[in-house]
Parts: structure tokens; sequence; C-alpha cells
């Protein structure tokens, strides 16, 4: 399916200063067992916002009302773990739009670029940078330019460039997802098939 | 410049390489299960396409599937309507199911291999990121995303940038009592649970020469633990014999053929990696984890380290175990044995053979699950369900179970699991639970003591 076109992302943020995120904490495997792709915003970080009684934990920071936004800021390895593709979506369908770290697991990464969300890997300490203004003003924004490849944090105007492979790009700003690409050469494919005979 | 194994196997299936952008990478067997397939099978009818290379997939039931009464109807109704919709769209679109009661039943990562259906040289993808525990066979196997499923559905290739290539060495001799299990919880240890993202590991050395196919097995699985997306070892005659005789196994000429091939397949004396690391066999000791991702690991025998950060205080804290102290004696509730880690015959023969005419202690709950329908049927035939019986001990059906909880088989909240499986993540074996991994030997001696004890003084 077409995913949606993303160009550029002007939002204040929600930070998650915790390390080695995995997806197990994303979302949790017990509310996997949904066969559409449709409802799993409701579970994102499922037991760290709620406690065994289904009250809000009011310390996390998506129960904070003074965070909000479309840019999730965590810490480093964020998203290891399970493949579980529910992970992206849950992020998605929360409202999250990017997701900026200093460091990403590789198989989130793929889930996330497949589903229009963005992974925006910077600094260390560009990452400490931000989590400062956020801690100093929660109204903070971000400026995440996919064009351009730059996060700008508004208010300073600091900046730094990020990393996404020119494919992937293209495919994010023109909302192309692989598998168009992939019918398109089907004949390539049966050739392979026929000289491998596989 | 020479090839590594990694290069000759995934240079081999590149359809296309798209310029600084991915390669489009043929895949040779395509595994599926009830979790990670149903929203890609609806997104390819959305399409209006078929499933491209139905010969080429495989699917079962294992990670949402109970493992007690497997003949009654499934109780919970999520897992039903998951399960079901698996047998559809496996008979829609011609799919070969070995769903439950199937005598070939089983963890997707067990029956691959039991059944001759991993082989040498194969490109094997499954929406489940513990596949690359088919690299044990020198094939390039890994876990992928819903999209990805749906990709390899459409056109029997995925994109994927090629990862950068590690090679692991580890020389010398294993001391008596160190399992596969303890080799990689204690490589994981020393790379963290992200040292390895970005890689492939090729695992290469005396030990992995002189492991067993299913040692192999373990090590290759945990790979995606220290953020790997796969890891492999070089297919040796231990592999070739393994590999004979099985079910979908080549046989006769067209074995001796693919032997020769599959004999091609090992790193060239002049291949280069982008990272070499060695360690030294005699350092690893039976390993245990004491915080909440794979990485934080450490002899049973040692202390707790102290935090280097707020996230490893935190999670030390979720452990409830102290920094500076031992977990030696600290009181267990569960012993967990299975999971594609260790849910293979030679775990539960390992396991068996230290719970032989000893008794479980009162406050263990143990859960012994066979990987496969054929594991269980060959414990079963080896009497080892009699071992576990006298012991107190039921052996289960064969699924995922408490590795991930997704069914019955869950850890009440703040008890404490000794697990043979891959992850130690909070809440990974049910809400509020605390896992600590280990391998089987230590998980049979910890099942008898009611405590955490080192294995070698039992």
């Amino acid at each position: 399916m077409p995913i949606e076109k993303f160009k550029l992302v002007k939002s204040s943020c929600v930070p998650l200063n915790t390390e080695n995120v995995d997806t197990d904490q994303i979302i949790p495997a017990r509310f996997l067992k949904a066969t559409e792709r449709k409802g799993f915003g409701d579970n994102l970080f499922r037991d760290w916002r709620y406690d065994n009684h289904n009250n809000e934990i009011l310390s996390f920071p998506l129960n904070n009302p003074k965070y909000s936004g479309k840019i999730l800021v965590a810490g480093s390895n964020f998203g290891c773990g399970s493949s579980r593709e529910h992970a992206a979506w849950a992020i998605y369908d929360y409202g999250f739009r990017v997701v900026i770290s200093s460091f990403f697991a590789d198989i989130f990464r793929n889930n996330a670029l497949n589903n229009g969300l963005l992974p925006v890997q910077i600094s260390d300490n560009f990452l400490n940078k931000i989590f400062n203004i956020i801690k100093e003003d929660a109204s903070s924004e971000l400026i995440v330019d996919l064009e351009k490849q730059t996060v700008t944090i508004d208010k300073t105007k600091e900046q730094e460039t990020f990393e996404i492979n020119s494919y992937k790009k293209q495919c994010l700003l023109k909302g192309y997802d692989d598998i168009d690409y992939l019918l398109s050469i089907k004949d390539k494919i049966e050739e392979f098939e026929n000289k491998n005979v596989v | 410049m020479g090839k590594t194994l990694f290069d000759k196997v995934w240079d081999a299936h590149i359809v296309q390489s798209i310029e600084n952008g991915p390669d489009i990478l043929y895949i040779d067997k395509h595994l599926i299960h009830e979790v990670t397939s149903p929203v890609a099978f609806v997104g390819l009818e959305k399409r209006g396409l078929k499933v491209l290379r139905p010969d080429k997939t495989l699917a079962t039931a294992d990670h949402n599937v109970p493992t007690i009464n497997q003949d009654k109807p499934i109780k919970d109704k999520l897992s039903v309507e998951q399960v079901n919709k698996l047998t559809e769209n496996c008979k829609n679109h011609g799919i070969e199911l070995y769903g439950l009661n199937h005598k070939y039943h089983g963890i997707v990562h067990v029956i691959g291999p039991e059944l001759g259906i991993t082989q040498p040289g194969m490109t094997i993808v499954c929406g489940d990121s513990h596949t690359a525990t088919h690299g044990a066979f020198g094939s390039v196997a890994f876990g992928i995303g819903t999209s990805e499923v749906e990709m390899v559905f459409a056109s029997q290739c995925i994109m994927q940038t090629k990862p950068k290539k590690m090679r692991i060495t580890v020389n010398g001799n294993l001391s008596k009592g160190v399992s596969p299990k303890d080799v990689i919880l204690y490589i994981i240890s020393k790379l963290t649970a992200s040292g390895g993202t970005g890689y492939f590991i090729e695992y290469a050395g005396d030990v992995f020469k002189n492991m067993t196919m299913e040692g192999r097995m373990t090590v290759c699985n945990m790979s995606i633990e220290c953020g790997a997306r796969g890891g492999l070892i070089a297919p040796d005659e231990t592999t070739f014999e393994y590999i004979k005789g099985r079910k979908f196994a080549p046989k006769g000429k067209e074995l001796e053929r693919k032997i020769q091939n599959w004999k091609t397949l090992f790193s060239d004396e002049d291949a280069e990696f982008d990272k070499e690391i060695e360690f030294n066999a005699n350092d690893i000791k039976p390993m245990i984890t004491y915080g909440t991702n794979p990485g934080m690991g450490m002899p049973i025998t040692e202390k707790v380290p102290y935090p280097s950060d707020l996230s490893e205080e935190k999670s030390l804290k979720y452990m409830k175990v102290t920094e500076g102290k031992s977990l030696v004696g600290t009181k267990v509730d569960y012993v967990f044995l299975g999971s594609c880690t260790n849910g293979r015959i030679e775990d539960l023969r390992e396991y068996c053979s230290h719970i032989k005419g000893k008794k479980k202690a009162d406050n263990i709950t143990a859960w012994i699950v066979p990987g496969s329908k054929m594991v269980e049927k060959q414990a079963i035939e080896e009497g080892l369900d009699k071992i576990l019986k006298e012991a107190g001990i039921e052996l289960r059906q064969p699924g995922c179970s408490a590795c991930l909880a997704m069914n019955e088989d869950k850890v009440p909240p703040g008890k404490l699991s000794v697990s043979t499986s891959n992850r130690n993540f909070e809440g990974r074996q049910g809400p509020g639970s605390r896992t600590m991994l280990v391998g089987p030997a230590t998980a049979a001696a910890i099942t008898i003591a009611g405590k955490i004890i080192n294995p070698l003084t039992n």
C-alpha cells in the first residue's frame, strides 16, 4: 500500500530518556493477537503507561500533559529485540511521525521506514542537547526536514544532519513502497529463477 | 580479494542492486507463523495478488498456541482467530501448513532444520527475529517485519541493504559443564545488546567446529540479542551428517552433488571482515543474566556489576538485584526449558540428565516445553517424560510458550523465572515477571535446588 508522503515535521516532542528500549516494551506480546493492522496505539508502551490495575502511571512521559507532539525522542539502541512490526504501527497509530535516537536496531529501522515513520539517528551529543532543551521548556519544537536531511532545534537553530539511503528517502518523499518497485521488476526475478534453477 | 562465507551466499542471491540503495535478494525459503503474517496477507489481497511461490513458503502456528490439551479447542478467542486465519490464508494461497497436532508441528526454527528444509547456502527469512537460527547451516537467515513478509509473498524477493561483516573466533576447548548457551551469553555480554547492530556475524574457531548442530543453532539463534541481523557458521561434515536422511533433505546423487557445492561455502583465507573479535574458550563459564537485556550477563559465580548509567540502574531495580552482590542463593519461582533457543532434543536430554532420580524443589514451577512434535515424540521414546514425572514435572506440548508468553504460560507479576529462552526484557514472560537467562544444565540444577546455584559445584 502506498505510504503517507513525508516531507517535513515541525513539532514539540515527547522525551523517553531510556536506553535499549525493546519492542516488547513498545508493544507487549499479548497485544499481538490482532489479524488487522489497527488500534495498536492504545497499547503503545502499555506496561510503562499503566499499572497492574490499569491506572495511568503519571511519571511516564506519555502520560505527562506537558509533553505532546509528533516526535518521540528516545535513548540509544531504540527498537531492539523482537522483529514485530506492530511496534512501528503502535508508534505511528499513537500519532508519532518521527523517532529520534542516537542508535536504532536494524529491524525496527526497516519496519519504521516501511510505514512512513521516520527514524532519525543523531549524535549522542545532539540527543543530550535535545533532552536538555525539552527539560527546560516542554513546548520546544524541532524541525525534521527529510529533503535536507536535517534536524533543527527551532529556538536555538542548532542543527545536525542525518543519514538515510537515497532510495528510501525517495520512497518516503513520494509515498512509494518497496512492493510497487518489486512488482515492476517481475521479469528480472523470473530471469533469475530460470538462470539459477531455484 | 577473497570472499567471506556471508558474501558468497548473499551475492549468489542478488537479483538486482539499486545504486546507493538496497540489494534485491532472492529468497529460497520463507517461513511464516500466525502472528506476523495475517496483516501481510491482508495487504497482498488488497493489491489483488497471490503468493508468488507458495512452494517456497512453509507455515506453522507456534507463537500463540497452548502447550497443554492441544487436542482440545483453544480457549483464548483472539488466539483461535489468529490460528484460524493462518489456516484460511494457507488454504487460499496453497501454502503447506504444519498446524497444531500435525506430526511436524512445532516452533518454526526447530522444524525447519529437523525436517531437512534448512540447508547450507540458502537465503531464509521469517517474520521473527530468531530466524538467525538457520545460519548454523551456513545459510543467510534473518528476521523481517510484516511489510517485508508481504514483500516476499508478492515477489519472493526482499529489498535489503547488505550488512557489514563481523567474525567472532573462539579457539580452545570449553571447560566441562560449559554449554553452547553459555558461549553465546558470554559473547553477548562482551558485545552488549547493540554491539552487533549493522553486522552479520560469522562464528569461527575450534569451539564452533567441535559443536553439534543443535549447539550451533543455539549460538546463531541469539545473534539478534547483540543486535546482529544474523549469524552463520561454515558448513562441514557435522552439518552434512545432520542433514542426511531427514524428511525433505536431498537424497542419493542429488545429495552428493549438493554436498560438493556446500563444501565451497567457507570464508576464503584472504577474505576481509569489517570487524574481527577473538575470545578464548577457557574464559567462558556457566552464565546467567542479571538485567533486562541479554547483554547484561555474567558468570554465575560473579557479583552483579555496578550500573554504569540510569538505564542500567532502572534495570537492576526492576530485577530486584543488588550491585556488588552475588545472585547465588536467590530464591527462584519458575523454571522454563524450551523455545527456539533451547527446545531441541539435546537440550531436553541435558536437562533430564541432571534431573534424573531427583525431585524438583517445592517452590519451583517447571515448564518443560519441547520445540516440536518430533522432539516431543523422541523425548517420550527415550523415556525423558518419565524422568521428569519422577521429579514432579510434566512434559508439555510444543510451542513458543513462556518465551514470549503470548499464550497462557505466563509468569505472574514479581515472580522470578530462570529461563533457557533468549530474552530477559521487562515483562517478557508475563507482565511484571522477572527473567534470568541460563543454559539447560544450570536450569536443571536450579530446578532441584529451588534457588540460584553454580551448576558446577552441584
